[in-house]
């Protein structure tokens, strides 16, 4: 699981107000290289909610990142560099996200969280 | 300015909705861009049928249409055409007319050239081709012939009556064209994608000729990023992954998204085999219940999948069957076998399942996203003609039918996000979503055309007993139509 795809989950379990950002219990992390394209960074930029992305990068080892962003940034090739590495070269690969109102963990396995919830959590 | 487009003779409702979307993709329609859909302007050859391979299309540049055919997987040719005629003494004539300007520069003797010829439904010997070469003779080629890789491949196609069954009219009269080739698909593709060699694959994989209509239906590029949810083997990123877009997929059954066949027959290992950029995530989730934190949206420029809806994978959703029937009240997973337990999944109707998908694409799309996906049709004679689902977000582009069988067939529907998602959008599917848990046995009869669809034929129908069936092999129309 890359820090993009953390960045866009929650746990919707019933009655769960507020799920995100998930807890992320770091198990084992690799890092695999991703061809960078701007255009693609830029567009995310806008998306990602900036404070728990920098969390969950220093979770899994990584603090290069600032703490505050603005878009002009994006004009700067040592912080679109740090944003691709961060948001998807550094991979869980096993281990758990965790909803931060009742605890309960989304296993991570082989790099895939698995996001299903019980019948009575629905 | 007008090309000839000549199609292959298959999937002839993916045709023109192909050149279209491409078109869009090369930026054809660029220079009057106000949020509008946009189509472009097809002619027949006179007395053509509309399901023949040949069309002319108006396309604003020369490169923009050989962008689109190189790109394409249905184009045989894109051709600019120097004259047709009815006779060889009439299409002497027009090949003289044409502007020598738009001749001379492809003629040189720096340049190599190879003329080719095609026909429709018939063959020529080799007699025949090389009577047909001296024909051309009136043309000042300078340059040296090269057949292997020409500077410019000219075509001469000669259509008349056919010889074998194409499933079309009859010709009316006999027509010439000669043209210098503007591109081609590279159909190579196929067999080096074609699922035979895939190292995982599962029943319902998509095949590579069709994934990669479906991925340039969603205008897969560099830069873009499009989802699966349905991914399953994931046949349908993979093509968006050659043109190289980004992708992430989710499936909620974890054998198929996460385990596959074992450590190098999976998913990621579909990706890896032919040097494409592995998906940016794969998730279990289940889409009746998308996991995505509130307030994420227009995360994706395309969603493209093949819903379950099928026999062989019918879709479930989260929540247990008996639970939602209300046999039982509702009931917690105690907590020493939470780690290890299976959630039991309820059988998910085609409208709900419709409804999850066009309610995720509203929200998850970006404006001028697209949603590519199929969807079925039931065929038999008495069937009103099929409607499709709507969305206040949405404006349906193309619907391209490809006959599966006497009863059924699959439609892929292509929509475009016209209007963003509002707060009032959201809350109606939300509260529709509600309707369909509450109500699920009465969704699941009413609602799943999936079931009619599906189900195991009348063997009436199948034998064809009753005399007057529409379906015994008999009666099947000659014309083919859709079949090819
Ligand atoms: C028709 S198959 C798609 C196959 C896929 N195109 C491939 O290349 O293998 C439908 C898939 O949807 C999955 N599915 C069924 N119900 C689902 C749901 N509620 N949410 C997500 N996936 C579901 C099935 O597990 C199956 O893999």
């Amino acid at each position: 699981m890359r820090l993009l795809t953390h960045n866009m989950l929650s746990s919707n379990i019933k009655g769960v107000t507020d799920g995100f950002p998930l807890k992320i219990e770091a198990g084992k992390v690799v890092e695999k290289e991703v061809d960078m394209n701007t255009d693609f960074l830029k567009n995310i930029f806008t998306k990602i909610e900036w404070k728990p992305f920098v969390e969950a990068a220093k979770t899994l080892g990584y603090s290069e990142l600032p703490e505050d962003v603005d878009p002009s940034l994006l004009d700067s090739q040592d912080f679109l560099t740090k944003f691709h590495h961060a948001l998807l070269e550094i991979h869980l690969e096993e281990g758990a996200l965790v909803c931060p109102e009742t605890g309960r963990k989304f296993p991570v396995s082989k790099g895939i969280p698995n996001m299903l919830l019980h019948e009575d959590e629905v | 300015m007008w090309y000839m487009c000549v199609f292959f003779h298959r999937l002839l409702d993916y045709r023109k909705p192909e050149v279209e979307a491409l078109a869009e993709l090369f930026g054809a329609f660029a220079q009057d861009n106000n949020g509008e859909i946009h189509s472009l302007e097809w002619k027949l050859p006179k007395n053509f049928h509309p399901d023949n391979p040949f069309h002319f299309v108006n396309i604003p540049s020369e490169d923009i249409a050989r962008n689109i055919a190189k790109r394409s997987i249905l184009v045989k040719g894109m051709y600019e055409i120097w004259g047709e005629g009815t006779s060889y003494e009439q299409l002497e004539e027009a090949v003289n007319a044409y502007p020598d300007e738009r001749k001379l520069p492809y003629l040189t003797s720096e340049n190599t050239f190879k003329i080719n010829i095609d026909s429709f439904g018939k063959t020529f010997s080799t007699q025949e081709q090389k009577e047909l070469l001296q024909r051309l003779a009136f043309i000042p080629f300078k340059g040296r012939v090269d057949l292997r890789n020409p500077d410019h491949n000219f075509w001469f196609i000669e259509i008349d009556k056919y010889e074998a069954n194409n499933g079309l009219p009859p010709i009316v009269e006999k027509r010439i064209f000669f043209g210098r080739e503007i591109g081609a698909a590279d159909r190579k593709l196929l067999p080096t994608y074609q699922l035979k060699s895939r190292v995982y694959i599962g029943p319902t994989a998509m095949d590579a000729e069709m994934a990669f209509l479906m991925a340039n239906q969603g205008l897969a590029a560099p830069g873009k990023f499009v989802y699966d949810p349905f991914v399953g083997t994931g046949s349908i990123l993979v093509a968006a992954a050659h043109f190289g877009a980004m992708t992430m997929g989710a499936d909620i059954d974890i054998r198929v998204v996460r385990d596959g066949r074992g450590p190098d027959r999976n998913v990621w290992s579909n990706f890896k085999q032919y040097g494409l950029q592995e998906p940016i995530s794969l998730l279990r989730a289940d889409n009746n219940l998308p996991p995505w934190r509130a307030g994420l949206k227009e995360m994706f420029d395309a969603i493209i999948c093949d819903p379950p809806y099928g026999v062989r994978a019918g879709g479930r959703k989260s929540g247990g069957r008996k639970l939602l029937k209300g046999v039982v009240g509702p009931y917690t997973v105690p907590d020493d076998k939470r780690a290890g337990h299976i959630p039991s999944t309820a059988a998910y109707s085609l409208v709900e399942c419709v409804h999850d998908l066009l309610d995720l694409a509203a929200r998850m799309l970006v404006m001028g996203g697209r949603l590519v996906y199929f969807y079925p049709v039931l065929r038999e004679e008495d069937s009103p003609d099929p409607t499709f689902p709507e969305h206040p977000c949405f404006k349906l582009v193309a619907v391209s039918e490809q006959i599966l069988s006497f009863r059924y067939s699959r439609v892929l529907l292509t929509m475009v996000k016209v209007e963003s998602y509002t707060e009032k959008i959201a809350d109606t599917a939300k509260a529709m979503h509600l309707d369909f848990k509450a109500n699920h046995l009465k969704w699941l009869e009413e609602g799943n055309l999936h079931s009619a669809v599906f189900a195991p034929a009348p063997t009436s129908y199948k034998q064809g007993e009753n005399g007057d069936s529409n379906f015994s092999k008999e009666s099947k129309p000659k014309y083919r139509g859709k079949y090819v």
